[in-house]
């Protein structure tokens, strides 16, 4: 429950920034560089002099848009073809060696090869989080159409001619929408802190658009002067994705009752 | 046994090829021109022309394929653009101080991480339960150069215990090099901590719930035995699999932490091909990454024949 | 006079969270030594619990109420850790009803028998240790000892596996053995063995035993005392041959009387077309492991027979027999790779598109397990009425079919709108059975469509079945496991062991005048001592 106030407050947050914040988040003062948290600049200010409250709930904004759209992404074609996989023997065998490959690409750097050949952008940076995710969602979905294809109320819908398509959008997805649900929460805290590490590494967003990654990014370079600069926008970073995943862990315990079910002892 | 090690050697094959046929396909697929990426930036026209023809860019992409495939099979990766090194002369120099840190990350996170799991569904809903799934929790959720950085400003630079950055050679100096390495693979060891200690306390309760958990309890003697020689051992194999999965996890985590700690292994060198649009090096470090992680993944598949009597055929 | 072993007084358990609710109401009990007690009971009659309480072994969410458990002389309900683990294996110990799950899978044979004994008798040598593991195997009568010691469990069948558990439980001659349902899960002949077992070994190690159970053939083969429990209390206890020639308690007496009674029915005249014409169907099964190496299974081995119309063809075997890959060749989700399979008149195996997609719904199954059979997250309606209008039924007459099924299944109508957990194990095989007749099949096949379920309801199905037949003139296929469900219900009988028909013919020739060795093995291992002669 603290969680899900946690998680709407930095929403809200994000969502009202330019409310809640005055100041812009680019706008450039020499003269404000560097300065303590105080009641002027609440998360103190960067070696521009920027207002590092308000990059960080600006920042949210892109951050969570990025999280989210990468998650949906990846749980859209995750999901296809692990129905695809799960149903047909032929492409099953194609498509999976394919996502073994792409398993075996270590998500960050596949991500980085990306944005750093396509350039930077919103387009790109969702594309290139989400593609690393696509295999274990494949993976996931593939094992739940295998054992629920073996369900006697399957065999049961076979043996009464419901053509193929219904039976796997009526009998087999509804059994996948759980464990999805489940993949989709950590995939959006996970897609939340890939941006944040391409940010880091230098191949996120440009600085005119202030993100959690950028943030944290720019203010690398003044670590030892300015610990603040990081220190903020990775605290909230860090509350976001904790809460998404203890909403994960949650949902997973209401919905997939096989561990609970082992109580016994 | 020989022949299913064989199959197995086998089976790994097909997923280098798609790995390298992604890396192919990602620099042709991509806007911009091939020649002027391999090149860099900064190439003479003749310089760019000249890789143009060593990869056959004016010819069809089926050709430009089994040519660079070719390549890349006969151990060709390229020279780099920035220091016109052979890619893979220079990743041979840097294997060391990531192999270092690897190798005591993962040590030290299976020798905590396991037994952290285990304690946690044995105490199922207890204190030490809600410590490590907290932990674990947290470890997913905190950025790995959050903690660097945090942990830096706090044992190096405040308390001035440890070196705040760099890396020393164990065959030089053991004893900096373990001072230097320990902030790092503390690090990097967090998130797969939290990563093995969650799948060790999931499978163990899983298991704690299955038949022949209650007639080795009706065998008497003390509880601890169950967890000990019946739980761990058949959980054994989905935590040998998250190891090996982890891999993937533990390699982004190099890139990132080699950075924070500036350790100038292959994450640095990653960092700095990326940064200086290097393409050819960023292609071969990831395909030797993935020949890591492939490698590591078929000793783990091995390692199954010895932990789970059930697989043979 | 023997002496009691142990002495279960006014035991109540109870569930956890909602308190009130009792599981085990005020039940007392008491085993004597060489002597078997049965404790038996259907589904949810508390009699596992009972049992597991002895143990200390209560499931979770179940806490103790209240009474008294005295295990030779040790009070159980009270006991601490440390006496219980000296008390469990040494002076009781257990055996479960799933041999398949109930043995470590990555621990040799002999190391989990041995572990009993490292564990009780620690000052044993290795070599003495290993002496006493071979004779325990030799005991339970498990081929080679020497082999099964160093054996995993997955390479032993499960009649092997529970001899394992049961050599375990033997391993430090314990005051009690406690056995739930150690046959159920086991073929008929092996279970004959199995129960052979026990009394020859009760007799040589001076232990009394528990044993609980669902089946009075279980009772009449091996029981001394029987103790008959419901909801949670025992509402009959004495001698077995007391309760067994006149029991008292109404329940009692439903439950023997529900227990399948040979009942044979005049076979009909053979049709000059039948309905379904088999001929030397033969079917491989190659199961390829990773190193390329085949083992090959012959599930059909050159199986013939025929099925007229309206008749019903009890295929009875036991596992793997092949029963189950003749219902779905039958249902062509297998292709036989010999043999000819006609069917309505028409080559079954040579159907494609829509002709085979007419033939599907035809062809209707009921399955075993009814908890599986429905789809959980689909209310009931859509599953009776998703099959006729897929198949061209306009959907108001599909759902005047399913009232219609509903009312003749005795279910009520508004089950259309509830979901398949609201219903209990038989309704839920009602639902299914419904669903199947609603495509108005012209033969139905039942794949031990009562195995799941209890004796009585049990009963009232197989009355369904018949009833049913009567009113829609479908064929069946009925295949089951158990002998006595097919003399009830079958016209005619087809024995089958290891892929092939060992014998085929009247259901009372079958019983009375079988000739294949095998089909009397069979019928010898039914427990219980059953008059042959027809019922009714």
């Amino acid at each position: 429950m603290m969680a899900l106030v946690m998680l709407g407050l930095v929403i809200g947050s994000a969502i009202l920034a330019s409310w809640i914040s005055s100041a812009d988040p680019l706008s450039i003062s020499p003269r404000f560089r560097y300065r303590l948290p105080s009641s002027e600049f609440l998360f103190g200010s960067d070696q521009f002099g920027r207002d590092i409250f308000s990059r960080v709930l600006h920042g949210g904004q892109i951050s969570l848009m990025v999280g989210f759209l990468s998650a949906v992404l990846a749980a859209f074609f995750g999901t296809l073809a692990g129905l695809l996989a799960g149903s047909f023997r032929l492409i099953d065998q194609i498509l999976m060696r394919v996502m073994d490959g792409l398993m075996a690409i270590p998500n960050v750097l596949l991500a980085v090869a990306i944005v750093s050949l396509v350039g930077p952008s919103l387009v790109s940076i969702v594309v290139a989080i989400c593609i690393p995710e696509i295999p274990r969602v494949a993976r996931l979905i593939r094992a739940m159409v295998l054992t629920l294809r073996e369900e006697p109320y399957v065999f049961a819908a076979v043996s009464m001619s419901i053509p193929r398509w219904k039976i796997l959008l009526r009998h087999v997805l509804p059994g996948c929408v759980a464990p999805l649900v489940v993949q989709f929460s950590y995939m959006f805290a996970s897609a939340i802190l890939s941006e944040a590490v391409l940010g880091f590494l230098g191949v996120g967003f440009p600085s005119e658009i202030p993100s959690w990654g950028n943030v944290i990014a720019e203010g690398r370079t003044a670590f030892q002067r300015a610990p603040w600069c990081i220190l903020f926008p990775g605290i909230f970073l860090s509350i976001t994705v904790l809460t998404v995943n203890i909403l994960g862990d949650r949902l997973r315990d209401l919905l997939d009752p096989r561990i609970s079910a082992s109580r016994a002892r | 046994m020989a022949r299913l090690i064989f199959t197995r050697l086998l089976a790994a094959i097909p997923v280098m090829l798609v790995v390298a046929t992604f890396v192919f396909l990602l620099l042709r697929l991509s806007p911009g021109d091939p020649a002027i990426v391999i090149a860099g930036e900064h190439a003479s026209q003749q310089q760019i022309e000249s890789v143009r023809m060593a990869l056959g860019l004016d010819q069809s992409l089926v050709v430009q394929y089994v040519l660079w495939m070719s390549q890349m099979a006969s151990g060709d990766f390229g020279n780099s653009v920035l220091s016109r090194q052979p890619v893979l002369s220079l990743i041979a120099d840097r294997l060391e101080p990531t192999l270092v840190l690897a190798t005591v990350t993962i040590i030290l996170t299976v020798l905590l991480a396991v037994p952290m799991g285990a304690i946690a569904a044995w105490n199922r809903d207890g204190w030490r339960d809600r410590v490590v799934m907290t932990f674990a929790v947290i470890g997913f959720s905190v950025p790995s150069f959050v903690i660097g950085y945090t942990l830096v400003l706090l044992l190096a630079i405040n308390a001035k215990l440890l070196p705040v950055q760099g890396y020393v050679s164990p065959f030089a100096d053991p004893w900096g090099s373990l001072r230097h390495v320990i902030l790092p693979a503390i690090t990097l060891s967090i998130v797969f901590m939290a990563l093995i200690s969650r799948v060790t306390r999931a499978s163990i309760l899983e298991i704690l719930g299955e038949d022949f958990i209650r007639t080795a309890r009706a065998k008497g003697g003390h509880e601890k035995r169950i967890l000990w020689k019946h739980a761990l051992p058949n959980a054994a194999v989905s935590i040998v699999t998250v190891i090996g999965l982890g891999i993937a996890t533990l390699i982004s985590g190099v890139v990132v932490t080699e950075s924070v700690f500036n350790i100038p292994g292959l994450g640095r060198l990653t960092i700095d091909a990326i940064q200086g649009r290097d393409y050819p090096v960023v292609q071969g470090l990831i395909l030797v990454f993935s020949f890591v992680y492939v490698l590591i993944n078929l000793t783990i598949d091995i390692i199954y024949l010895i932990v789970d009597p059930r697989i043979r055929y | 006079m023997d002496e009691p072993i142990l002495e279960i007084c006014n035991l109540s358990i109870g569930l956890n969270a909602p308190a009130g609710k009792e599981v085990v109401d005020d039940v007392s009990l008491t085993v004597w030594r060489r002597k078997i007690t049965c404790l038996i009971g259907e589904s949810g009659s508390g009699k596992s619990v009972t049992s597991s309480a002895v143990m200390k072994l209560l499931p979770g969410g179940l806490r103790l109420v209240g009474g008294q458990i005295l295990l030779d002389g040790h009070e159980m309900t009270g006991a601490n850790a440390e006496q219980l683990a000296d008390l469990r294996g040494r002076v009781v110990s257990m055996v479960f009803q799933e041999p398949l799950t109930a043995l470590n899978p990555v621990m040799r044979v002999g190391d989990q028998i041995g572990e009993l004994l490292k564990i009780h008798r620690p000052k044993m040598g290795s070599q003495e240790r290993k002496r006493r593991i071979l004779e325990l195997l030799g005991d339970v009568h498990l081929p080679d000892p020497p082999a099964t010691l160093m054996a995993f469990p997955h390479q032993l069948s499960g009649g092997q596996r529970q001899r394992v558990v049961i050599a375990m439980a033997l391993a430090l001659e314990p005051a009690l053995i406690i056995a739930d349902e150690p046959t159920t899960a086991l073929d008929v002949t092996t279970q004959a063995q199995i129960l052979k077992l026990f009394r020859e070994l009760m007799t040589r190690h001076e232990s009394g035993i528990l044993l609980i159970t669902h089946d009075f053939g279980v009772v009449t083969e091996v029981a001394d005392t029987v103790y008959v429990m419901q909801n949670g209390q025992v509402v009959e206890h004495g001698s077995a041959a007391d309760i067994l020639k006149a029991p008292q308690h109404p329940y009692t007496r439903s439950l023997i009387a529900a227990v399948p009674k040979y009942r044979f029915r005049s076979p009909l005249p053979p049709s000059d077309t039948p309905l379904v014409s088999a001929h030397d169907l033969e079917l491989t099964y190659t199961t390829r492991g990773f190193t390329g190496r085949t083992r090959q299974v012959k599930a059909l081995d050159k199986v013939s027979f025929n099925i007229d119309p309206g008749e019903v063809l009890g295929v009875v075997g036991e596992s793997g027999s092949g029963k189950s890959t003749l219902a779905r060749t039958l249902m062509l989700f297998e292709t036989p790779d010999n043999g000819q399979l006609q069917v309505f008149g028409e080559d079954a195996t040579k159907l494609r598109g829509q002709a085979l997609r007419r033939y599907r719904a035809d062809v209707q199954m009921v399955f075993q397990d009814p908890f599986k059979s429905l789809n959980p997250r689909r209310k009931v309606g859509l599953s009776l009425t998703e099959g006729p209008i897929e198949n061209g039924v306009s959907k108001a007459e599909a759902v005047g079919r399913a009232h219609e099924l509903l009312d003749r299944v005795s279910l009520p109508r508004d089950a259309m709108n509830r979901f398949p957990h609201e219903f209990s194990g038989g309704q839920r095989q009602r639902i299914c059975i419904a669903r199947a007749l609603a495509m108005r099949p012209r033969l139905v096949i039942a794949d031990e469509a009562v195995s799941a379920l209890d004796v009585s309801v049990q009963a009232q199905v197989l009355a369904l079945f018949e009833g049913l037949k009567n009113d829609f003139g479908f064929a069946m296929l009925f295949i089951t496991h158990d002998l006595r469900v097919a003399s009830n219900i079958c016209d005619r009988v087809l024995v089958m062991h290891r892929g092939r028909v060992v014998e085929v013919g009247p259901t009372q020739t079958i019983f009375t005048a079988p000739q294949a060795a095998y089909t009397r093995e069979l019928i010898n291992a039914i427990p219980g001592e059953w008059d042959l002669t027809p019922a009714a």
